[in-house]
């Protein structure tokens, strides 16, 4: 590839994500009321977003081979433990991370 | 006047007006502790990104470049293989929309909480990573510390994270050896956290089980690579069917 190519390629990615995160404040802009189909959107939507988001973290464990996805369920487990134990966000995420590194490295 | 008020008798009240910079200074300081996660996530995973560039032979200046103005970390990977493979523009471009696709639901969510930022409203929406939509849509800002001023140091520092990990990469290359093996975990992590505290808030559970069901089940179906669009249009499709129950059950935070 030649440079001005590869200028291309890498503006097209930026292209391409940034309309995905401009295209909404586009479409619905704050000077007319936004419809209220997407106002619920807007308010239903984070709770599956997050939920798609944390299957997405885990889309590469294997299921069928290797540790078959032990390490990352004690870690989930070890998080919402913690977290529930304490409420503190920071602590809830670096106990998991620390089990999860234990248990990657020492254990399978 | 929006600090000056008047009290049941009708005398003027004065009331301190907090200075620009210290408005400022008390934002980046409410922000920073709430991306310490990311700082690690990000480091780990954008040194791994500068250090592939190294070896697939680019300069540092490419993904110190990419990094800011890409700025999001799966298409940034995929876009080493595409500036290795011969040059295919549509291509380029529908891959990275698809890989994208998802900030979409990240622009209808901030609607409302990005109404009136003013100039930061386009820095706003520019660095908004799965990372930093997650903290600035979830975290409650205390009375006092201005929100606009909070959010827009969340994306500032999340983003310099990102851009000085992938260049310290791109620059040390192979020279690095680090056992940091697991430590990508921090990013799942942080997302079960958040998923958690939202789940916490709600009463019924409906838009939840419909995220985690229906990407788990497109997952299976479709395999790592593609099941993101498919588990989008599913989980649009749900919530649009259950729309009254949804509303009736008043679960929206």
């Amino acid at each position: 590839m030649s440079l001005p190519q590869q200028v291309i390629t890498i503006a097209l990615c930026v292209f391409g994500t940034m309309a995905t995160r401009f295209l909404p404040f586009l479409l619905f802009s704050s000077k007319k009321p936004t419809p209220k189909y997407i106002q619920y959107l807007g308010n239903a939507l984070p709770s599956a977003i997050f939920g798609m988001l944390v299957v997405y973290c885990l889309k590469n464990v294997e299921v069928l081979s290797g540790s078959r996805g032990l390490p990352e369920c004690i870690a989930i487990l070890a998080v919402v433990g913690i977290h529930l134990w304490k409420r503190q966000m920071l602590l809830s995420i670096a106990g998991g991370t620390v089990c999860y590194m234990a248990l990657v490295q020492f254990v399978f | 006047m929006a600090y000056n008020d008047f009290d049941e008798r009708g005398v003027y009240i004065m009331k301190e007006v907090p200075s620009k910079r210290r408005v400022i200074l008390a934002a980046a300081r409410q922000a920073f502790p709430c991306t310490i996660p990311i700082f690690a996530g990000f480091w780990f995973l954008g040194l791994t990104y500068g250090i592939y560039m190294n070896i697939s032979g680019f300069s540092f200046l490419y993904p110190m470049a990419m990094s800011f103005i890409i700025y999001g970390g799966s298409l940034e990977f995929i876009a080493v293989e595409m500036l290795l493979s011969p040059f295919a523009p549509l291509q380029t471009l529908a891959m990275a929309l698809l890989i994208q696709a998802r900030h979409l639901f990240y622009g209808i969510s901030m609607l409302d909480k990005f109404r009136g930022m003013g100039w930061k409203k386009i820095y706003l929406i520019f660095g908004m990573c799965d990372e930093t939509f997650s903290i600035n849509y979830s975290a409650q800002v205390p009375d006092g510390v201005d929100r606009g001023w909070f959010m827009f140091f969340v994306t500032l520092f999340n983003h310099l994270y990102w851009c000085s990990a992938a260049t310290a990469g791109g620059i040390l290359g192979s020279l690095i050896s680090f056992d940091t093996e697991g430590l990508d975990f921090v990013m799942t992590a942080m997302f079960v956290v958040i998923f958690l505290e939202q789940w916490l808030k709600e009463k019924k559970h409906y838009s939840a089980v419909i995220g985690v069901g229906v990407s788990a089940l497109c997952l299976l179906i479709f395999g790592a690579d593609s099941f993101m669009i498919p588990t989008m249009a599913c989980i649009l499709c749900l919530l649009t069917v259950f729309r009254q129950s949804i509303e009736k059950a008043g679960d929206l935070s």
